[in-house]
C-alpha cells in the first residue's frame, strides 16, 4: 500500500469518536493554525501544496480561496460539498463514516484561513445515518473547545452546522448547491458572479469538496512544500478513489498519485483483478461523466505508455483517446457487459437529474435517453448512432452548468470507442432485445457476427 | 383531517434548525424541514403540511412546493409504510440490480411504482445512492441494505412486516440480514 494520508488510522477502533482521533495527532492542523500561523499563511501552504479540488473538477484548492473577496463588508462563508452524488462514486461517505472528525478539523482549519464565522456542510439528503454522525462529531467539537466562541482561548470563534439535501445529483454543482441552501430549487446560477465575490446569501463564499477539506489538515501539519513532494508533477498528493463494478475488491482506496492504472486495477492491495476470472472489457475512470476507455486505451497511452492515476496521464490523448480522472469513480466493466446498456442507465440519470433551465440538456438528455433505450430494447433505426453523437454535441458548451456536458462526453465517448457494438443493436436487435442485464453471452464484435451470416 | 401541527418537540426542533442561518434567511430551513414534516406526517407532502411549513418559515406556500416537487426525496403523494427504493444507476446494474428489482416485484406482487394492497410496501427506483462498491443496494428510510441478494431481500421483506414500523429518513429502523 502506498502513502496513507487521509486514511492512515482507519482501522484503529473508536477512530470516528473525538478522543481517539484527538490521540492519533487529530486537531493539531487547528492548534497549529490557530495559535502560529495567520490565516493568509494557512491559505499560502494550501497554494504551495499544489492541491486540487478532489469533487472532480481538479482546480488548485489554494487558487480559489485566493480570489475571495476580502474586501467586501459581507460575513464570508466556507461551504462543503458533501452532495456526493456521481455514479461510481462513494470516497466521501466512506470517508464522513469512518473518520468524521477528519473533515471537521478541515472545516475549523479552512475557515480560519477564509475568516468564515460560519460554515456548513451540505450533505446530500440520502446520506441521513451519515447527517447523524457528523452532528455528533460536530458537538464533540464544541464540548471539547474547538467549535463556538474563542476557539482554544484565541480571538477565532466558528459555528458550524450540517445541512441536508433533498435527492438531487445537480446541486453537487456548487452555485445549484447554494441555491439549495438557500432553501430554493438546485438551478446553478449564472456566472459571474462566482461564488467567491457573491455566494451564499450573496456573500463571499468559497466550496469545497469534502476530501479537499480533510486534505487541508495534513498539508498544514507537514506543510505545502512537503504535501507536494507526494504524487506525481502537478498531481500532487494522495487521492481517495472508488472503486467498482466486475472487479474482485469494490471499496475506497487511497492512492499516491501517478500509480499506474493497470498496478491498481489488478493488485490485489487494490481491486484484486477482474471478477469470475474474466476479462475487462472498459473503464470510466473519473465517475459517470467522464469519457469512457477500452481496456487497451486505459492501460496505455495512444502513444504506448503506460497510463498512470493522474489528472495529466488520465487525460492524455484528450476526448480521442483519454479521459480524466474526475471525482475518482472508477468503474470496471468485464466482457460481458452491454455497453449500450450501461450507456442507457447513464443517460436516463442525467435526464433524470437534469434541472430543466437549459433546454439542450432538459430536451437532449431526454432524447438522448429515448434513443438508447430503443437501441437495447431490439427497436433501433438506421442512423439513431449518428443521431446520439449529433444530439450529444448540440448539449456540449451549450449549458449554464456542466451537468449538461457531463451527460454529452459517455455518449460520444462510448460510441467513439465501442460504435460497432451500437450497430449490432441496430442489426440484431433479436439477440439483444432480451431485457436481461449483464449475463449476456460475451459480446461478439459486429464484424465477426457478420462474417457468419 | 385533524389539523396540521408539529408535535411540541418536533416544534422545538424546528425552531433550532431555523437558528441555524441568519436572521432573515429563515428559508434555508426549508429543506431540513420538509424532512421533519415527511416524518411527521406519514412520509409524505400533503398540500396542508407544507403549507403549514410555510407558515413556519413565513414564506408564501408556492416557495414550498416549488422546492418539494424539485427533490426526489420529498413525495407529493402517499406512499407505503416502507418504501423501498432500489439503485438502478450503471455500477449497481453491472452487479445485478435489475435482479433484485425483478424479485421484489415477484415476492410484493407489484410493479415498479406501486404500493402493496395492505399498504406495507411502496417499490422504487432510484438513480445512484453513493453506495456502488457495496452493489447492488437499496435505500429504506435511513438505512441502507447493500451487498444484496435474492435471500437478503427475502429476509429483508419479512423482518419490515414483522417490525412493522413507518421507514423515515429521519430515523434508523436497520434490520440484520
Amino acid at each position: 500500500m502506498g502513502r496513507q494520508i487521509l486514511l492512515e488510522h482507519i482501522n484503529v477502533p473508536g477512530i470516528n469518536t473525538f478522543d481517539v482521533y484527538r490521540k492519533h495527532g487529530g486537531y493539531a492542523s487547528v492548534e497549529k493554525a490557530l495559535k502560529t500561523m495567520t490565516p493568509d499563511e494557512v491559505t499560502e501552504e494550501v497554494k504551495k501544496s499544489g492541491l486540487r479540488g478532489r469533487g472532480g473538477a481538479g482546480f488548485p484548492a489554494g487558487m480559489k480561496w485566493s480570489f475571495l473577496d476580502r474586501k467586501s463588508e459581507k460575513p464570508r462563508y466556507l461551504v462543503c460539498n458533501a452532495d456526493e452524488s456521481e455514479p461510481g462514486t462513494f470516497k466521501d461517505r466512506y470517508l464522513m463514516e469512518k473518520i468524521p472528525h477528519v473533515l471537521i478539523e478541515g472545516m475549523i482549519t479552512s475557515s480560519y484561513a477564509l475568516g468564515a464565522k460560519t460554515s456548513y456542510i451540505y450533505v446530500r439528503g440520502e446520506y441521513m445515518y451519515i447527517i447523524r454522525i457528523l452532528e455528533q462529531a460536530i458537538e464533540e467539537a464544541y464540548a471539547k473547545g474547538f467549535l463556538g466562541k474563542n476557539i482554544l482561548g484565541t480571538d477565532y470563534s466558528l459555528d458550524l452546522y450540517v445541512q441536508p439535501g433533498g435527492g438531487a445529483y445537480i446541486c453537487g454543482e456548487e452555485t445549484a448547491l447554494l441555491e439549495s441552501l438557500e432553501g430554493k430549487r438546485g438551478n446553478p446560477r449564472l456566472k459571474p458572479p462566482f461564488p467567491a465575490v457573491a455566494g451564499l446569501y450573496a456573500s463571499p463564499t468559497v466550496v469545497n469538496n469534502v476530501e479537499t477539506i480533510a486534505t487541508v489538515c495534513a498539508i498544514v501539519n507537514m506543510g505545502g512544500d512537503e504535501y507536494a513532494k507526494i504524487g506525481i508533477g502537478k498531481s500532487t498528493g494522495t487521492k481517495l478513489i472508488s472503486a467498482s463494478g466486475h472487479i474482485n475488491k469494490p471499496g475506497v482506496y487511497e492512492i499516491e498519485l501517478g500509480l499506474p492504472v493497470e498496478e491498481f486495477i489488478y493488485s490485489d492491495q487494490y481491486c484484486g483483478g477482474i471478477w469470475k476470472g474474466r476479462k475487462m472489457k472498459a473503464v470510466v475512470a473519473g465517475g459517470s461523466s467522464v469519457p469512457i476507455l477500452p481496456t487497451e486505451l486505459i492501460l496505455k497511452t495512444a502513444k504506448g505508455e503506460p497510463r498512470l492515476m493522474s489528472y495529466e496521464s488520465l487525460s492524455d490523448g484528450g476526448f480521442v483517446s483519454g479521459t480524466m480522472l474526475g471525482s475518482g469513480g472508477f468503474i470496471v466493466m468485464d466482457e460481458t457487459a452491454c455497453i449500450v446498456r450501461n450507456l442507457w442507465t447513464f443517460t436516463r440519470f442525467y435526464h433524470h437529474e437534469s434541472c430543466g433551465q437549459c433546454s439542450p440538456c432538459r430536451e437532449g438528455t431526454g432524447w438522448m435517453e429515448k434513443v438508447l433505450h430503443r437501441l437495447e430494447h431490439g427497436h433501433g433505426h438506421e442512423g439513431d448512432i449518428d443521431l446520439l453523437v449529433d444530439v450529444a454535441k448540440k448539449i456540449e458548451g451549450n449549458t449554464i452548468c456542466p451537468l449538461g456536458d457531463a451527460a454529452a462526453w459517455p455518449v460520444a465517448s462510448a460510441i467513439r470507442h465501442f460504435r460497432e457494438e451500437f450497430e449490432y443493436h441496430v442489426r440484431y436487435p433479436e439477440k439483444v432485445k432480451n431485457p436481461k442485464h449483464f449475463e449476456l453471452e460475451p459480446f461478439v464484435p459486429a464484424a465477426a457476427a457478420m462474417a457468419t451470416v | 383531517m385533524s389539523k396540521v401541527e408539529f408535535s411540541p418537540d418536533t416544534l422545538a426542533l424546528a425552531q433550532r434548525i431555523i437558528k441555524r442561518y441568519p436572521e432573515g434567511r429563515q428559508k434555508s430551513a426549508l429543506l431540513p424541514l420538509l424532512h421533519v414534516a415527511q416524518a411527521e406526517f406519514d412520509g409524505w407532502l400533503s398540500p396542508e403540511t407544507m403549507d403549514y411549513v410555510a407558515s413556519l418559515l413565513n414564506i408564501k406556500p408556492i416557495e414550498v412546493y416549488e422546492v418539494a416537487s424539485f427533490y426526489t426525496m420529498y413525495n407529493l403523494k402517499p406512499v407505503g409504510k416502507c418504501l423501498i427504493e432500489v439503485c438502478q444507476t450503471g455500477p449497481c446494474w453491472l452487479r445485478g440490480a435489475d435482479d433484485i428489482v425483478e424479485h421484489f416485484e415477484k415476492k410484493l406482487g407489484i410493479k415498479v411504482g406501486e404500493t402493496t394492497a395492505d399498504g406495507m410496501f411502496t417499490l422504487k427506483t432510484v438513480e445512484c445512492l453513493g453506495s456502488c462498491g457495496t452493489a447492488p443496494m437499496l435505500q429504506c428510510g435511513a438505512d441502507y441494505y447493500e451487498n444484496l441478494t435474492t435471500e437478503k431481500v427475502d429476509t429483508l421483506i419479512e423482518k419490515l412486516r414483522a417490525s412493522d414500523n413507518r421507514s423515515t429518513y429521519m430515523k434508523s429502523n436497520m434490520q440484520e440480514l
